[in-house]
Protein backbone atom coordinates (compact mmCIF):
# COMPACT_ATOMS: atom_id res chain seq x y z
CA UNK A 1 0.00 0.00 0.00
CA UNK A 2 1.29 3.02 -0.99
CA UNK A 3 0.88 5.85 1.91
CA UNK A 4 2.16 8.96 0.06
CA UNK A 5 5.03 11.35 0.69
CA UNK A 6 3.19 11.91 4.18
CA UNK A 7 3.42 7.95 5.53
CA UNK A 8 6.07 8.67 8.02
CA UNK A 9 3.48 10.89 9.32
CA UNK A 10 0.38 8.39 9.04
CA UNK A 11 2.54 5.43 10.38
CA UNK A 12 3.74 7.17 13.79
CA UNK A 13 0.69 8.23 14.48
CA UNK A 14 -1.19 4.71 14.56
CA UNK A 15 2.14 3.37 15.92
CA UNK A 16 1.69 6.33 18.66
CA UNK A 17 -1.92 4.93 19.20
CA UNK A 18 -1.11 1.51 19.61
CA UNK A 19 1.75 1.95 21.59
CA UNK A 20 0.01 4.38 24.55
CA UNK A 21 -3.45 2.11 24.39
CA UNK A 22 -1.40 -1.09 24.66
CA UNK A 23 0.67 -0.11 27.62
CA UNK A 24 -2.49 1.23 29.29
CA UNK A 25 -4.28 -1.83 28.82
CA UNK A 26 -0.79 -3.90 29.61
CA UNK A 27 -0.92 -1.91 33.10
CA UNK A 28 -4.68 -2.72 33.60
CA UNK A 29 -3.78 -6.12 33.82
CA UNK A 30 -1.03 -5.81 35.65
CA UNK A 31 -2.47 -3.92 37.77
CA UNK A 32 -5.99 -6.37 38.08
CA UNK A 33 -3.73 -8.84 38.74
CA UNK A 34 -1.77 -7.80 41.29
CA UNK A 35 -4.58 -6.82 43.09
CA UNK A 36 -6.20 -10.37 43.09
CA UNK A 37 -2.76 -11.82 44.11
CA UNK A 38 -2.89 -9.73 47.06
CA UNK A 39 -6.63 -10.08 47.91
CA UNK A 40 -6.31 -14.14 47.87
CA UNK A 41 -2.79 -13.97 49.98
CA UNK A 42 -4.44 -12.26 52.62
CA UNK A 43 -7.83 -14.07 52.76
CA UNK A 44 -5.43 -17.27 52.39
CA UNK A 45 -3.99 -16.02 55.92
CA UNK A 46 -7.67 -15.64 57.04
CA UNK A 47 -7.44 -12.07 57.40
CA UNK A 48 -11.26 -11.30 57.49
CA UNK A 49 -13.08 -7.47 57.56
CA UNK A 50 -13.60 -6.52 61.01
CA UNK A 51 -12.48 -9.60 62.57
CA UNK A 52 -12.26 -7.52 65.62
CA UNK A 53 -14.50 -4.85 65.27
CA UNK A 54 -13.08 -3.26 62.76
CA UNK A 55 -14.33 0.30 61.59
CA UNK A 56 -17.72 0.36 60.26
CA UNK A 57 -17.67 3.63 59.73
CA UNK A 58 -15.12 3.82 56.98
CA UNK A 59 -17.40 4.65 53.79
CA UNK A 60 -15.27 4.14 50.68
CA UNK A 61 -16.56 1.15 48.31
CA UNK A 62 -14.30 -1.12 49.87
CA UNK B 1 -35.11 -3.56 48.29
CA UNK B 2 -37.24 -4.43 45.28
CA UNK B 3 -38.17 -1.28 44.02
CA UNK B 4 -33.92 -0.20 43.73
CA UNK B 5 -32.94 1.24 41.09
CA UNK B 6 -29.72 0.55 37.96
CA UNK B 7 -27.70 3.03 39.56
CA UNK B 8 -28.91 2.07 43.91
CA UNK B 9 -28.33 -1.47 42.61
CA UNK B 10 -24.85 -1.27 40.88
CA UNK B 11 -23.75 0.77 44.31
CA UNK B 12 -23.03 -2.38 45.98
CA UNK B 13 -19.39 -3.13 44.76
CA UNK B 14 -20.14 -7.21 45.01
CA UNK B 15 -22.65 -6.45 42.53
CA UNK B 16 -21.01 -4.36 40.60
CA UNK B 17 -17.83 -7.08 40.67
CA UNK B 18 -20.08 -9.69 39.15
CA UNK B 19 -21.84 -7.66 36.84
CA UNK B 20 -18.45 -6.31 34.91
CA UNK B 21 -17.23 -9.40 35.19
CA UNK B 22 -19.43 -11.05 32.84
CA UNK B 23 -19.63 -7.71 30.62
CA UNK B 24 -16.03 -7.21 30.62
CA UNK B 25 -14.99 -9.74 27.82
CA UNK B 26 -17.95 -9.35 25.72
CA UNK B 27 -17.15 -5.09 26.27
CA UNK B 28 -13.58 -6.10 24.96
CA UNK B 29 -14.43 -8.42 21.69
CA UNK B 30 -17.30 -5.80 20.86
CA UNK B 31 -14.21 -2.78 21.00
CA UNK B 32 -11.82 -4.86 19.13
CA UNK B 33 -14.18 -5.90 15.87
CA UNK B 34 -15.84 -2.19 15.70
CA UNK B 35 -12.06 -0.86 16.03
CA UNK B 36 -11.01 -3.14 13.50
CA UNK B 37 -14.29 -2.88 11.19
CA UNK B 38 -14.08 0.74 11.07
CA UNK B 39 -10.31 0.84 10.55
CA UNK B 40 -10.66 -1.73 7.68
CA UNK B 41 -13.10 0.61 6.24
CA UNK B 42 -10.97 3.68 6.66
CA UNK B 43 -7.83 2.20 4.82
CA UNK B 44 -9.46 0.40 2.16
CA UNK B 45 -11.75 4.31 1.67
CA UNK B 46 -9.98 6.47 -1.35
CA UNK B 47 -8.11 9.56 -0.44
CA UNK B 48 -9.14 12.79 0.17
CA UNK B 49 -9.31 15.54 -2.57
CA UNK B 50 -7.28 17.65 -0.45
CA UNK B 51 -5.31 15.45 2.36
CA UNK B 52 -4.73 12.68 0.56
CA UNK B 53 -3.54 9.19 2.74
CA UNK B 54 -3.36 11.41 5.64
CA UNK B 55 -7.22 11.37 5.81
CA UNK B 56 -5.99 8.09 7.59
CA UNK B 57 -4.88 9.84 10.80
CA UNK B 58 -8.50 11.14 11.07
CA UNK B 59 -9.80 7.73 12.04
CA UNK B 60 -8.02 8.13 15.15
CA UNK B 61 -7.37 11.13 16.15
CA UNK B 62 -11.22 12.14 15.86
CA UNK B 63 -12.17 9.38 18.53
CA UNK B 64 -9.16 10.39 20.78
CA UNK B 65 -10.10 14.07 20.95
CA UNK B 66 -13.68 12.86 21.48
CA UNK B 67 -12.98 10.43 24.22
CA UNK B 68 -10.32 13.10 25.81
CA UNK B 69 -13.26 15.32 26.18
CA UNK B 70 -16.37 12.12 26.93
CA UNK B 71 -13.75 10.62 29.78
CA UNK B 72 -13.57 13.94 31.30
CA UNK B 73 -17.61 14.16 31.67
CA UNK B 74 -17.51 10.74 32.89
CA UNK B 75 -14.97 12.13 35.77
CA UNK B 76 -17.36 15.13 35.99
CA UNK B 77 -20.40 13.32 36.75
CA UNK B 78 -19.03 10.76 38.91
CA UNK B 79 -17.61 13.66 41.18
CA UNK B 80 -21.04 15.08 40.92
CA UNK B 81 -22.12 11.80 42.06
CA UNK B 82 -19.45 11.50 44.78
CA UNK B 83 -20.40 15.24 46.50
CA UNK B 84 -24.19 15.54 45.89
CA UNK B 85 -25.50 11.38 46.41
CA UNK B 86 -22.44 10.06 48.04
CA UNK B 87 -22.65 6.85 45.13
CA UNK B 88 -20.57 4.50 46.73
CA UNK B 89 -18.86 3.64 43.18
CA UNK B 90 -19.10 7.50 42.11
CA UNK B 91 -15.33 8.13 43.42
CA UNK B 92 -14.14 4.99 42.38
CA UNK B 93 -15.39 5.76 38.78
CA UNK B 94 -13.43 9.20 38.67
CA UNK B 95 -10.36 7.63 40.06
CA UNK B 96 -10.74 4.94 36.91
CA UNK B 97 -11.54 7.26 34.27
CA UNK B 98 -8.69 9.63 34.71
CA UNK B 99 -5.68 8.16 33.72
CA UNK B 100 -7.44 7.07 30.37
CA UNK B 101 -8.76 10.20 29.98
CA UNK B 102 -5.32 11.53 30.12
CA UNK B 103 -4.10 8.88 27.87
CA UNK B 104 -6.64 9.40 25.13
CA UNK B 105 -6.05 13.71 25.53
CA UNK B 106 -2.56 12.66 25.31
CA UNK B 107 -2.91 10.75 22.03
CA UNK B 108 -5.21 13.37 20.70
CA UNK B 109 -2.50 15.75 20.77
CA UNK B 110 0.42 13.40 19.62
CA UNK B 111 -2.31 12.31 16.05
CA UNK B 112 -3.14 16.25 16.06
CA UNK B 113 0.65 17.24 16.09
CA UNK B 114 1.31 14.46 13.45
CA UNK B 115 -1.63 15.08 11.15
CA UNK B 116 -0.89 19.28 11.28
CA UNK B 117 2.85 19.09 10.42
CA UNK B 118 1.76 18.04 6.76
CA UNK B 119 -1.44 19.50 6.81
CA UNK B 120 -0.10 23.04 8.28
CA UNK B 121 3.38 22.92 7.75
CA UNK B 122 3.94 23.21 11.92
CA UNK B 123 3.58 20.32 14.54
CA UNK B 124 1.78 22.83 16.79
CA UNK B 125 0.66 26.40 17.48
CA UNK B 126 -0.94 28.31 20.26
CA UNK B 127 -4.36 28.69 19.09
CA UNK B 128 -7.48 28.29 20.91
CA UNK B 129 -8.28 24.97 20.56
CA UNK B 130 -5.05 23.01 20.55
CA UNK B 131 -4.16 24.97 24.14
CA UNK B 132 -7.42 24.37 25.63
CA UNK B 133 -6.63 20.35 25.18
CA UNK B 134 -3.37 20.63 26.20
CA UNK B 135 -4.94 22.22 29.26
CA UNK B 136 -7.66 19.88 29.60
CA UNK B 137 -4.57 17.17 29.81
CA UNK B 138 -3.10 19.00 32.57
CA UNK B 139 -6.64 19.16 34.12
CA UNK B 140 -6.27 15.49 34.48
CA UNK B 141 -2.52 15.28 35.89
CA UNK B 142 -3.92 18.06 38.11
CA UNK B 143 -6.60 15.41 39.09
CA UNK B 144 -4.07 12.70 39.58
CA UNK B 145 -1.37 14.57 41.34
CA UNK B 146 -4.01 15.77 43.31
CA UNK B 147 -5.54 12.47 44.65
CA UNK B 148 -2.68 10.89 44.83
CA UNK B 149 -0.67 13.81 47.09
CA UNK B 150 -3.37 13.21 49.77
CA UNK B 151 -3.07 9.93 52.21
CA UNK B 152 -6.39 10.73 53.51
CA UNK B 153 -8.41 9.04 50.95
CA UNK B 154 -12.38 10.42 51.74
CA UNK B 155 -9.93 14.04 52.18
CA UNK B 156 -8.51 13.36 48.81
CA UNK B 157 -11.79 12.11 47.08
CA UNK B 158 -13.55 15.18 47.94
CA UNK B 159 -10.94 18.17 46.93
CA UNK B 160 -10.25 15.74 43.64
CA UNK B 161 -13.99 16.00 42.80
CA UNK B 162 -14.10 20.02 43.26
CA UNK B 163 -11.52 20.24 40.89
CA UNK B 164 -12.81 17.97 38.51
CA UNK B 165 -16.35 19.92 38.50
CA UNK B 166 -14.53 23.54 38.53
CA UNK B 167 -12.37 21.86 35.57
CA UNK B 168 -15.52 20.88 33.51
CA UNK B 169 -16.11 24.67 32.14
CA UNK B 170 -12.91 23.65 30.29
CA UNK B 171 -15.55 21.56 28.01
CA UNK B 172 -17.42 24.55 26.45
CA UNK B 173 -14.37 26.48 25.67
CA UNK B 174 -12.84 23.56 23.82
CA UNK B 175 -15.77 23.28 21.58
CA UNK B 176 -16.71 27.49 21.35
CA UNK B 177 -12.68 27.71 20.89
CA UNK B 178 -13.32 26.81 16.96
CA UNK B 179 -16.99 26.93 16.51
CA UNK B 180 -17.92 29.97 18.83
CA UNK B 181 -21.42 30.23 19.93
CA UNK B 182 -24.53 32.14 19.44
CA UNK B 183 -27.90 31.43 21.55
CA UNK B 184 -30.19 34.27 20.31
CA UNK B 185 -32.98 34.07 22.83
CA UNK B 186 -30.21 34.16 25.32
CA UNK B 187 -28.69 37.58 23.39
CA UNK B 188 -25.31 35.22 23.87
CA UNK B 189 -22.80 35.47 20.93
CA UNK B 190 -19.05 34.05 21.52
CA UNK B 191 -17.38 34.99 18.23
CA UNK B 192 -14.83 31.74 17.29
CA UNK B 193 -11.25 32.44 17.77
CA UNK B 194 -8.66 32.44 15.03
CA UNK B 195 -7.98 29.00 14.68
CA UNK B 196 -5.46 26.75 12.58
CA UNK B 197 -7.86 24.02 13.50
CA UNK B 198 -11.36 23.29 11.26
CA UNK B 199 -14.66 23.19 12.80
CA UNK B 200 -16.56 19.51 13.28
CA UNK B 201 -17.02 18.21 10.23
CA UNK B 202 -19.63 15.37 11.68
CA UNK B 203 -22.09 16.62 14.20
CA UNK B 204 -23.32 20.12 12.57
CA UNK B 205 -27.06 21.54 12.18
CA UNK B 206 -26.56 21.42 8.14
CA UNK B 207 -25.60 17.59 8.64
CA UNK B 208 -21.81 16.21 8.01
CA UNK B 209 -19.64 17.21 5.71
CA UNK B 210 -17.29 15.13 5.37
CA UNK B 211 -18.34 12.01 2.36
CA UNK B 212 -19.45 9.01 3.58
CA UNK B 213 -16.86 6.72 2.25
CA UNK B 214 -14.92 8.78 5.21
CA UNK B 215 -18.23 9.43 7.63
CA UNK B 216 -18.82 5.54 8.01
CA UNK B 217 -15.57 4.50 9.16
CA UNK B 218 -14.88 7.09 11.22
CA UNK B 219 -17.81 6.69 13.15
CA UNK B 220 -17.62 2.87 13.70
CA UNK B 221 -14.04 3.69 14.67
CA UNK B 222 -15.27 6.78 17.09
CA UNK B 223 -18.01 3.48 18.26
CA UNK B 224 -15.56 0.76 18.77
CA UNK B 225 -12.89 3.20 21.00
CA UNK B 226 -15.78 4.88 22.89
CA UNK B 227 -16.90 0.98 23.52
CA UNK B 228 -12.50 0.42 24.22
CA UNK B 229 -13.10 3.41 26.56
CA UNK B 230 -15.94 1.81 28.48
CA UNK B 231 -13.91 -1.96 28.85
CA UNK B 232 -10.99 0.28 29.97
CA UNK B 233 -12.69 2.05 32.62
CA UNK B 234 -14.85 -1.02 33.99
CA UNK B 235 -11.41 -2.93 34.43
CA UNK B 236 -10.18 0.32 36.03
CA UNK B 237 -13.30 -0.09 38.53
CA UNK B 238 -12.77 -3.57 39.08
CA UNK B 239 -9.00 -2.86 39.99
CA UNK B 240 -10.13 0.12 42.15
CA UNK B 241 -12.72 -1.92 44.25
CA UNK B 242 -9.97 -5.19 44.82
CA UNK B 243 -7.22 -2.36 45.86
CA UNK B 244 -9.62 -1.28 47.88
CA UNK B 245 -10.48 -4.42 49.47
CA UNK B 246 -6.97 -5.31 50.01
CA UNK B 247 -6.54 -1.74 51.96
CA UNK B 248 -9.59 -2.76 54.22
CA UNK B 249 -7.76 -6.34 54.87
CA UNK B 250 -4.51 -4.58 55.41
CA UNK B 251 -6.61 -2.32 58.09
CA UNK B 252 -8.22 -5.11 59.73
CA UNK B 253 -5.34 -7.09 60.29
CA UNK B 254 -3.27 -3.94 61.64
CA UNK B 255 -6.48 -3.73 64.26
CA UNK B 256 -6.78 -7.08 64.92
CA UNK B 257 -2.69 -7.03 65.58
CA UNK B 258 -3.35 -3.97 67.86
CA UNK B 259 -6.05 -5.66 69.79
CA UNK B 260 -4.03 -8.91 70.71
CA UNK B 261 -0.74 -6.45 71.67
CA UNK B 262 -3.40 -4.34 73.94
CA UNK B 263 -4.82 -7.53 75.82
CA UNK B 264 -1.52 -9.16 76.13
CA UNK B 265 -0.15 -6.33 77.73
CA UNK B 266 -3.06 -5.77 80.05
CA UNK B 267 -2.49 -9.53 81.07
Amino acid sequence: MDLGPHATFIIASYAAVSFVLGAMIAWLLYDGAQQKRLLEDLEARGVRRRSRGGNTKRKSAE
Amino acid sequence: MQNQSITQKLANPTRFMALSGAILPWLTALAIALIAFGLYRGWTAPPDYQQGETIKIMYIHVPMAWLGMMAYGVVAVSSFGLLVFRHPLADVSAKAAAPIGAAFTLLALLTGSLWGKPMWGTYWVWDARLTSVLLLFFLYLGLIALRSSIEEETLASKLTAVLALVGVVILPFIKISVEGMSIPWLGLEIPAWNTLHQPSSVFRSDGPKIHSSQLYPLLYSALGFTVLFFALHMKGMRNEILRRRVKALRMAQVDRARAEEQMAAAQ
